[in-house]
């Protein structure tokens, strides 16, 4: 069983980011986690919605899922 | 046609008081605005002083403008495979394909408000279909390389009230070939017309023979902008939506200068298309391999080989797309992007975005007629470091 895992997921706040920075800011983050952990990054540029899928396949991490709340977008992926 | 000019005769040489004084400037981005062919510019002057009156007066002058206009748009016709008189002429392509949704919709509204696209047509057509059908503008995803769902595509117009269906022959921003023969099919036994947007595709590609209407852009095969092609086939049902005017799908009629300057643009684009595409295609496949080899953390997007010859795009993780549009420009290169921070709306291309690719650092080549491999290779020489250079400015280096 995973620790990281319990914890609920590590929040990644790229509000008002432009692209690539809120993608740019997950990996950071990634870059940090332990294996197996959760990410959410919340964004509200349009791009990140397709770019954080997009980066999470290139680096083989799997996008759990992703939230639409009224003034952004929550996307979590398990690194 | 006679002989032509040797392609590397400097037409893509441009003198852009912004960029640096002495630097040699390749563009790399020409689609939907090519450089003009020097046959067409030739053309147009030609016509400027035989084609100057106005084409519905009775007098001679205004006799031998209509005989040019109606000379264009027979050579135009016989390009396309339509006869002449299906084809009209249009002040743009946007005109054209704006005319074609709207007069379509309208004249079959008895079968239904409908109108069928994939996901990945042109702004200016998703733009129409949603105008024209407001409540009733079906969009059908594409896969990863941009094709479209030929299955969901056909249930799509299989489904009751649709008036209109619309494809691209080709996509204009990663170069997919769109399967329309099945799709013609499947609307044909859905008794739908089916509209083909042609516009990246005519003077680069074979013309589809599969369509009901049939859209193309002079300006992307080398002739001047201002000039649109309207290809309508026999019993497709259209009605205008606008005034009436005595040229009825294109109110105000088109420059016959430009008409006539198209016309010559497509037979000659049309004459070397063949021997161009060879070339272009493996300058293509020579971006793909080298921009994979030479660039870390990148997707080249698009089918590898089911696609335009001339047309390739790749993403750059952590890349800002206008920092290096401003980068390459800087070096001499223009090139383009579908990232966000490129466009106005500040919203990603969404092409790229309905095939789940990267949208960010992206850069598009449509390499005009003429491209050589010694402007490929200084461009592929210069793209690492422009790139590296980027991301430096990000800090993203390890991530």
């Amino acid at each position: 069983m995973n620790a990281a895992a319990d914890q609920g997921p590590t929040i990644v706040d790229a509000r008002g980011l432009r692209c690539p920075a809120p993608v740019i800011r997950l990996a950071r983050a990634a870059k940090a986690a332990a294996p197996g952990a959760r990410l959410t990054v919340l964004c509200t540029d349009p791009a990140a919605e397709h770019d954080v899928p997009a980066w999470a396949r290139m680096r083989g991490h799997t996008l759990v899922g992703t939230v639409r709340e009224a003034e952004h977008v929550a996307i979590t992926v398990e690194v | 046609m006679s002989t032509y000019p040797d392609p590397s005769d400097g037409a893509r040489d441009v003198t852009d008081p912004t960029s640096r004084a002495g630097t040699r400037r390749v563009v790399l981005d020409a689609g939907g605005h090519a450089p003009l062919l020097p046959e067409a510019r030739e053309a147009f002057l030609e016509a400027l002083d035989q084609g100057w009156a106005d084409p519905r007066r009775l007098f001679s002058e205004g006799r031998r403008a209509r005989m040019l206009l109606d000379g264009a748009r027979e050579a135009v016709a016989a390009v396309v495979g339509a006869r002449t008189e299906q084809v009209d002429l249009a002040p743009s392509h946007v005109a054209a394909l704006h005319g074609a949704v709207r007069s379509v919709a309208r004249g079959r509204r008895r079968a239904g408000p409908g109108v069928v696209t994939s996901a990945v047509e042109r702004a200016a057509l998703l733009q129409a279909a949603t105008f024209a059908a407001p409540d009733d503008h079906v969009v059908v995803p594409v896969d990863g390389s941009g094709r479209v769902d030929v299955d969901a595509f056909s249930s799509a117009v299989a489904a009751p009230g649709v008036a209109l269906a619309v494809l691209q022959h080709a996509n204009g921003e990663v170069g997919t070939l769109q399967p329309v023969d099945e799709v013609h099919a499947a609307a044909r036994s859905a008794g739908v017309p089916l509209l083909v947007d042609a516009g990246a595709s005519v003077g680069h590609a074979p013309v589809p023979a599969s369509w009901d209407l049939l859209a193309a852009d002079a300006a992307d095969w080398g002739g001047p902008a201002g000039i649109g092609v309207l290809a309508t086939r026999a019993g497709v049902r259209r009605t205008p939506d606008w005034p009436e005017d005595d040229d009825r799908w294109f109110p105000g009629g088109v420059s016959i200068p430009a008409a006539l300057a198209a016309a010559v643009a497509l037979q000659v684009a049309e004459a070397r298309r063949v021997r161009e595409a060879d070339v272009l295609r493996d300058l293509v496949d020579r971006v793909r391999t080298r921009v994979v080899a030479d660039v870390p953390d990148v997707e080249v997007v698009g089918d590898a080989t089911d696609r335009l010859p001339h047309v390739v795009t790749f993403s750059c993780l952590y890349v800002d797309g206008e920092a290096l549009v401003t980068e390459l420009d800087a070096r001499g290169f223009g090139v383009g992007s579908g990232s966000a921070c490129t466009s106005s709306a500040l919203e990603p291309s969404h092409v790229l975005a309905a095939m789940g690719v990267l949208t960010h650092g992206n850069v598009r080549l449509v390499l005009p007629t003429g491209t050589t491999e010694a402007d490929l290779d200084a461009f592929l020489a210069t793209l690492p470091s422009a790139v590296a250079q980027v991301r430096s400015a990000l800090g993203v280096e390890g991530l």
